[in-house]
């Protein structure tokens, strides 16, 4: 049998033989729900992954488009019935389709363009300072004003409106190396910056080490400017995604940690993959599966911990959006949720549709802004459907994205947050 | 016609973003749930209004280009199977609740809506669309009433048929009627009632008023283990000899179990033979006095082990096993066939005896999950493709839908006929049966371009003397391949 993949790890045909094409997994696909079409459809990525590997199609454009447009939310394999690990099958027809089919010069440049951007912080930082410029100036209001916002083409349009309300203060906090807790000492624990966490997020950042160090935890945080990965990996940027795995393995290795905590969903569900990403890489196979072994989402690591620090009431009407890379990649669900309600006074509300994707997904609404703009629009509504006081969700981008489409009066904030004003007994906002 | 004339008249029709021809799409609507035949279409077209429906089937009218309608592509009888040469209507783009009319319990919805969506957006007023389909979550209600389907609840509820007052409908002409209405008992023939059921053979459904029932007010449900699928049987006939109509009652046999449990973990026994699920709702003092009666049943009977579902979340958890049930086999072999025939129910232990004889004679494994209730068996034969078992498991397969018929039952419960069965049509009717059906199908669509090749046994598909146990036609020259 002839197929159109080259040999670098294709997809697996025993488990492209798992999918029965049910279509069970339909409804929850973000790509279907706003296209109605097969070819957007996990079923339908499936069915033509699998044509591709019987030589009946080609790996080139037209099958390419179809694999670019998949948010990578991994919505799918949670509602997948036959066990389809459809994880497994992307990452694989990613790095095909970066190799095997060429760009147009407009969409390299603009993928050049995010990768030499997002990763990496410093860069960030001056472009966020940059873009504080243009919010404050009022040169913002202004390009609007004229209509010229409506004449940049959709994706720089994206990237623009995701910078968000940021304050200079914030954007120059950096965390501490080190924050020994005020008691006994239960874990050592290393938390990961993140890229754009670290950028936009940095009281995010400060929160959660507040939080680990109440909950009687020795927190370490690398000061190395490593980017994870996850970006390039979900991406399908292999060999620039192991790269950064295997800094990253390093970086945390000199520590002696006994937890690796992360407070991205994206990052830590991309942590907890190394060990699968250099599975057949001699050097590296034992030292990533240790490394991958400790890593926490910090929501999973605060339900594993009795609290131990007191916590003050938040009365407040929480509505909480699960990120796709910690629900369904993580399948960490229940956890923010009980973390969320050890908070005496908190009103936690689900919200409708809660499986779809709000369109984030990675640099998904930068390069596919489009339907980014209307799953993000659809979870404004059912976010704004249960009135809440704060929104709540726990990675960088879901924040991004579900910001610009909220109403502007209701804050968001990420979990840990309120666990940190609760324990302090201060105002969340 | 040449293709890119017709194109341009769907294009002017309906826009060019709604007209799909790139081959890679188009393999991708190349089969349904039955993935064994495969036909690529010519077009795939997605209209956004039934405006849109009517002009694109009567540019095919002119032109006698057969077309065939699809919601979800989760027919398990190559029901959306496209024609060679044809159009594929897609209605994933109406996909809307127009209306929903409490009072009267009633609401109006678009062909593309899920039946779960119904359910969910009426869950407020306390109603909810009774026919549940295992595919609920992904299925259409305009499939639902192509295919008359049914669940696990229609033992108690009835089927789609039951629960449709009204349909609006674009005839194979283009033309636009409404079929029923909104209150029961119209005078004249009952049109509704030819088309519910008619597996897209008659035309498109483009909006559909469904009937919508109370959210009954007490739900009990209990899993029991039995040491012998005859137990489990001769308990179903217990039950309803005693007058009881539980709201369900599925049973599934060791092989399904291992499947649904590797699914979805629902505390569902791997050391038995067989597992009944029941399930009765209504005023609660009714079901509480049934529910004790039934527990006593199915001591009596024998049973092992009765978990009763403590909460609403466990009992969901054992709803979802069962309804994943097919798709789960996926996860203990890598291929199989779902048949769907119905046997008396007095005759329900007999005819599972018999497959599994005829299992074990044919060197291969059938797990059987079903509608216990009403004798609606869902066999699934297992096999290897590659291992080169393909012929006999669907020798086996049909086998077993004969032997349904032969035991005075039929070859289909709710999945339909479609491509798959429909030269064992004769098997179960005469010829001037089937003259009268024919007769009913050409009255909707003289120039046969509406859903052709399904239902119904056609020389030019079955040979002069339709029977079973032959290639499909289509098969045989090469049109369409089982794989
Ligand atoms: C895992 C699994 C479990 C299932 N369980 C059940 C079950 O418990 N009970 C049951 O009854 N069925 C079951 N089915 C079968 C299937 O889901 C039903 O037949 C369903 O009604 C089909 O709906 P669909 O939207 O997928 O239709 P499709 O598969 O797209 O189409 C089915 C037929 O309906 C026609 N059709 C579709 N839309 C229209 C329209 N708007 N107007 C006219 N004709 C139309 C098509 O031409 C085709 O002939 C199951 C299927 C799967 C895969
Ligand atoms: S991926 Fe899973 S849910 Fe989706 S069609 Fe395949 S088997 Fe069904
Ligand atoms: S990962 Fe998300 S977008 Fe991609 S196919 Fe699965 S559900 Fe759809």
């Amino acid at each position: 049998m002839s197929t159109s993949y080259d040999a670098h790890h294709p997809p697996r045909r025993d488990v492209l033989d798992e999918c029965v094409h049910c279509g069970f997994c339909l409804p929850t696909c973000p790509t279907y729900a706003v296209t109605g079409l097969e070819t957007e459809s996990p079923r339908g990525r499936i069915y033509m992954m699998d044509l591709a590997a019987r030589g009946e199609i080609g790996v080139d454009e037209a099958f390419g488009e179809h694999i670019d447009s998949c948010l990578g939310c991994l919505a799918c394999v949670t509602a997948c019935p036959s066990g389809v690990q459809y994880d497994k099958l992307i990452e694989s027809v990613r790095p095909q389709v970066e190799r095997n089919v060429p760009r147009t010069r407009a969409d390299t440049l603009f993928r050049g363009l995010v990768f030499a951007l997002f990763p990496h912080p410093g860069r960030l930082r001056v472009a966020a300072l940059g873009g504080i410029v243009y919010q404050r100036t009022g040169l913002r209001a202004l390009v609007h004003r004229l209509g010229l916002i409506d004449r940049l083409p959709a994706r720089l349009r994206a990237l623009e409106s995701l910078l968000p309300p940021v304050t200079v203060r914030a954007l120059f906090t950096r965390t501490p190396e080190r924050t020994r807790p005020s008691g006994p000492v239960r874990l050592r624990v290393g938390l990961l910056a993140g890229c754009a966490q670290r950028v936009f997020f940095g009281d995010v950042n400060a929160a959660t080490v507040r939080v680990l160090a109440a909950e009687g935890c020795d927190v370490l945080v690398p000061r190395d400017r490593q980017c994870c990965g996850a970006l390039s990996v979900h991406a399908g940027r292999e060999e620039e995604g192991l790269a950064r795995a295997r800094a990253t393995i390093e970086m945390f290795e000199r520590y002696r940690l006994d937890v690796v905590v992360a407070n991205v969903a994206g990052c830590g569900s991309t942590l907890k993959e190394y060990a699968d990403l250099l599975a057949d890489d001699p050097a590296w196979a034992e030292r990533a599966k240790a490394f991958s072994a400790k890593v926490r989402d910090i929501s999973e690591l605060l339900a594993e911990l009795t609290p131990r620090a007191p916590r003050h009431p938040i009365s407040t009407r929480v509505a909480y959006h699960d990120a796709c890379h910690l629900s369904n990649a993580q399948k960490i669900r229940s956890q923010p949720r009980a973390v969320l309600r050890s908070i005496p006074d908190l009103q936690l509300h689900d919200i409708a549709e809660a499986e779809l994707c709000c369109g984030s997904a990675g640099i998904y609404n930068l390069v596919e802004p489009e339907t980014a703009e209307e799953l993000g629009r659809r979870k404004a509504k059912h976010l704004e459907a249960v009135t809440p006081d704060v929104v709540v969700t726990a990675n960088a981008g879901c924040l991004l994205q579900i910001r610009r489409f909220l109403d502007t009066g209701i804050p968001l904030l990420h979990p840990v947050q309120l666990v940190d004003a609760s324990i302090r007994g201060v105002d969340p906002l | 016609m040449e293709h890119s004339a017709l194109r341009a008249e769907f294009v002017a029709a309906i826009g060019a973003d709604a007209v799909l021809d790139d081959p890679v799409s188009l393999r991708s609507y190349e089969c349904d749930g039955l993935t064994g035949f495969r036909v690529v279409p010519e077009f795939v077209l997605l209209p956004t209004d039934t405006a849109q429906v009517a002009a694109a089937v009567a540019i095919c009218a002119r032109h006698t280009v057969p077309f065939v309608a699809r919601g979800a592509g989760t027919c398990l009888s190559g029901g959306s199977l496209p024609v060679a040469e044809g159009v594929v209507i897609s209605l994933q783009k109406l996909r809307s609740v127009l209306e929903i009319d409490v009072e009267n319990r009633r609401a109006v919805v678009q062909p593309g809506v899920t039946n779960l969506d119904v359910s969910k957006a009426v869950a407020e007023y306390g109603l909810y669309f009774a026919p549940d389909p295992s595919s609920q979550q992904v299925c259409t209600i305009g499939g639902n009433v192509a295919e008359n389907s049914g669940g696990a609840h229609c033992l108690k509820y009835g089927f789609t048929v039951h629960h449709i007052h009204e349909v609006q409908v674009v005839l194979p002409d283009g033309a636009v009627t409404t079929l029923g209405a909104p209150s029961p008992h119209q005078p004249g023939y009952d049109l509704l009632g030819a088309f519910v059921g008619s597996e897209g053979t008659l035309g498109i459904v483009t909006r559909i008023t469904v009937k919508l029932l109370a959210t009954p007010t007490a739900v009990r449900t209990l899993v029991a283990d039995f040491p012998s699928v005859e137990q489990a049987g001769d308990t179903v006939t217990g039950m309803i000899a005693s007058g009881i109509v539980p709201a369900a009652v599925e049973m599934m046999d060791a092989l399904a179990l291992e499947a649904v449990e590797a699914s979805v973990q629902a505390g569902y026994s791997l050391d038995t033979a067989a597992a009944l699920l029941v399930e009765l709702d209504g005023p609660p003092a009714e079901v509480a006095t049934q529910f004790a009666e039934i527990e006593q049943l199915c001591k009596d009977n024998g049973t092992t082990k009765l978990v009763i579902a403590p909460t609403p979340e466990a009992r969901a958890a054992m709803w979802k096993g069962r309804k994943a049930a097919f798709a789960a086999v996926g996860r203990i072999s890598p291929n199989y066939f779902v048949q769907d025939g119905v046997v008396p129910r007095t005759r329900l232990a007999e005819a599972l005896v018999r497959i599994s004889e005829m299992a074990d004679e044919a060197g291969l494994r059938v797990a059987n999950v079903f509608h216990a209730g009403d004798g609606n068996l869902h066999p699934l034969v297992l096999y290897s493709e590659q291992a080169g078992e393909h012929d006999r498991a669907e020798h086996l397969s049909t086998a077993i839908a004969e032997l349904c018929v032969d035991l005075g039952g039929s070859l289909s419960g709710e999945h339909g006929i479609g491509t798959d069965k429909a030269c064992s049509m004769p098997r179960q009717y005469s010829d001037v049966d089937l003259a009268t059906m024919t007769l009913l199908r050409k009255a909707f669509d003289p120039d046969e371009i509406c859903n052709p090749g399904k239902l119904l046994p056609t020389p030019r598909l079955c040979g002069d003397r339709p029977g079973p146990h032959r290639a499909h036609p289509l098969e045989a020259a090469g049109i369409i391949e089982r794989i």
